[in-house]
């Protein structure tokens, strides 16, 4: 991680610049970033910690609390609103058992709902890890779910942990 | 039959790489640009053109790029605002998917006309194919020698950082991005100095939308008066439009600047569902004010707009049917402005979480009678008493909906309750 940070500061002229990168480094290493993690980064890059801990509480992309290992990030913003994302996010809770914002207790999925995803001509649209998924519909999502579960299932433990698991 | 431009590459195979690229005279406009004009010239040119900035201001580009200092003491920068977030867009992002070369190829020579060696791209952390396409794509430009220094054996030096966002809508405002680049929380600064002047580091800083910086190498490659050929003289060019919403064909179009709101709508995207109507239609994502289906005869450009009381923005054009509550639209258009509110000034904090109060229980059938005198006086309190343009836009938006569809409000009042669901 600290090579990887430091390499994003060469970036900048100035250290405090690349907070923000090395909380997505950080991020993608520890599947969340709680309080320890924010200290490391601060040392890492020389910075006040206030510094970063005002930059992790203000975007929505930085989760100071754990989350699933699949993230299932449903828009809910105008044109998917227009295309029934309601019907969708509706439909997650009942099959996962969880509300919006809730991790089913396994820990596979956290369910959320976002901002516009900018990917609008494809909606409904729900993101997953890196991944887009489009022109979504009940039947979509259910092998999407699918699909996912069967992967965590081939997953290593390893992989999970790498993936960042809740509760570590 | 419109040929496009800015979209010419979309259906070209590994349209992404290199190749594909140089093969379709790719970087032929940076060579021009760097061999047969100085920077002054290309300012000029990009000023004969009338190109308006696509981010959503329309601001002119040569003019603002001609604020710069010519002599500074600083470095200056440039920073491509790729921060894509307005409701209803995704232009920025199917460009930096599929053709990102024409991208770097455009902030390179923009670089070059404002005395820039290094540039920020400010992307959203969300858009991971498009970050992984434009990192190939620079890598590629650097072993070609269109990056790096000494690009094309010439006296010009020009490097590309990418800069991920982490989810804040304020980033699109461009001094909230100058604050975030800097490792701040995003929050608009205080105007002036404005970013030609003192920006990023307090440096000279040009700010342009993706789809501005990618008209440019074809400005320089065809000439200004091909540009303006295009569409109106005084808002002219190829033009993204977003498709989103009631639609039978959501998608990205590339037309004249100008086209009318009725053709794009119903003769390109195929009109509403089978049996619905067009009740009304946002033109510019959910920041522009929301026209009724008797204004679609309207021409999508700066000008045309702005004198039909709403604005082009960033062109992401959400149509909605009749079979959809115009109280619900306004409820969750102002969610987002509420929910993407910086904080920093209290009108559009404030202001916002009690139209949201009030909006959700009219939505409900638990609305007071006084509601709307209510939200009116909220809108003025908010409206041009904000830092940025966020809470203007909140307030104009909930304004049109409340001038168009004063019925539905007044019904759910009534009635205690929404008749379409």
């Amino acid at each position: 991680m600290r090579e990887q940070i430091e390499a994003a500061a060469a970036r900048y002229p100035d250290q405090r610049s690349a907070i923000m990168p090395a909380l997505l480094i950080a991020q993608k290493e520890h599947g969340h970033l709680p309080g320890p993690v924010l200290e490391e980064v601060a040392d890492i890059l020389g910075v006040e910690r206030v510094w970063v801990y005002e930059l992790a509480t203000f975007y929505t992309l930085f989760h100071t609390e754990p989350v699933g290992l699949f993230h299932l990030q449903l828009c809910d913003n105008l044109s998917c609103m227009l295309r029934r994302s309601e019907d969708l996010l509706r439909h997650l809770e009942t099959v996962l058992g969880i509300e919006k914002g809730g991790t089913t207790p396994d820990g596979l999925f956290t369910l959320s709902t976002v901002e516009c995803l900018g990917a609008c001509e494809m909606a409904p649209v729900m993101q997953v890890g890196d991944d887009y998924h489009g022109d979504l519909d009940i039947a979509r999502i259910d092998a999407l779910v699918d699909r996912l579960r069967a992967a965590a299932g081939q997953a290593t433990g390893a992989e999970l942990a790498a993936a960042g698991p809740p509760g570590e | 039959m419109f040929e496009p431009v800015l979209l010419r590459n979309m259906d070209v195979p590994d349209g992404h790489l290199l190749s594909s690229y140089e093969a379709g005279g790719g970087y032929q406009a940076l060579a021009k640009a760097l061999r047969q004009y100085t920077p002054d010239e290309i300012i000029d040119l990009v000023k004969q053109s009338n190109l308006r900035g696509r981010g959503g201001a329309g601001f002119p580009t040569g003019l603002k790029w001609s604020f710069v200092p010519k002599r500074a003491d600083k470095p200056k920068y440039l920073c491509c605002n790729a921060d894509e977030g307005e409701p209803g867009t995704f232009k920025d992002r199917i460009i930096m998917e599929r053709d990102p070369h024409q991208l770097i190829e455009g902030m390179a020579i923009s670089a070059y006309a404002i005395g820039a060696d290094t540039a920020y791209l400010y992307i959203r952390g969300e858009y991971v194919l498009a970050i992984r396409r434009l990192e190939q794509a620079i890598a590629e430009a650097h072993a070609k020698g269109y990056l790096g220094t000494r690009i094309l054996g010439l006296d010009f030096n020009f490097v590309v950082h990418i800069h991920c966002g982490a989810g804040a809508y304020i980033c699109g405002e461009e001094t909230a991005m100058l604050d975030s680049l800097e490792g701040k929380r995003a929050q608009p600064r205080l105007k002036p100095p404005f970013p030609a002047v003192a920006g990023l580091y307090a440096s000279p800083t040009v700010i342009n939308n993706v789809e501005t910086l990618v008209c440019v190498p074809h400005i320089v490659a065809r000439g200004p008066d091909w540009f303006r050929g295009i569409g109106p003289d005084k808002s002219p060019g190829p033009k993204l439009y977003c498709l989103s919403g009631h639609v039978r064909q959501p998608g990205l179009y590339e037309l004249p600047m100008g086209i009318s709101l009725r053709e794009l709508v119903e003769d390109r995207a195929g009109g509403p569902p089978p049996g619905r109507r067009i009740k009304a239609v946002i033109p510019g994502g959910v920041s522009a004010p929301l026209i009724p289906e008797r204004g679609l005869d309207v021409g999508m450009d700066f000008d045309s707009l702005a004198a039909a009381g709403s604005m082009l923005g960033s062109a992401g054009v959400i149509v909605i049917d009749d079979s959809t509550c115009m109280v619900k639209v306004a409820t969750r258009i102002i969610e987002f402005f509420h929910h993407e509110s910086c904080g920093k000034c209290t009108p559009c904090r404030e202001g916002l979480n009690w139209v949201v109060k009030v909006l959700r229980r009219v939505e409900a059938g638990q609305g007071a009678p006084d509601d709307l005198e209510q939200l009116e006086a909220l809108c003025k309190g908010i409206f041009g008493n904000t830092f940025c343009a966020l809470g203007d836009g909140a307030a104009m938006g909930l304004r049109a909906a409340l001038a168009h569809f004063e019925h539905e409000f007044v019904a759910h009042i009534e009635e205690r309750r929404c008749s379409f669901h």
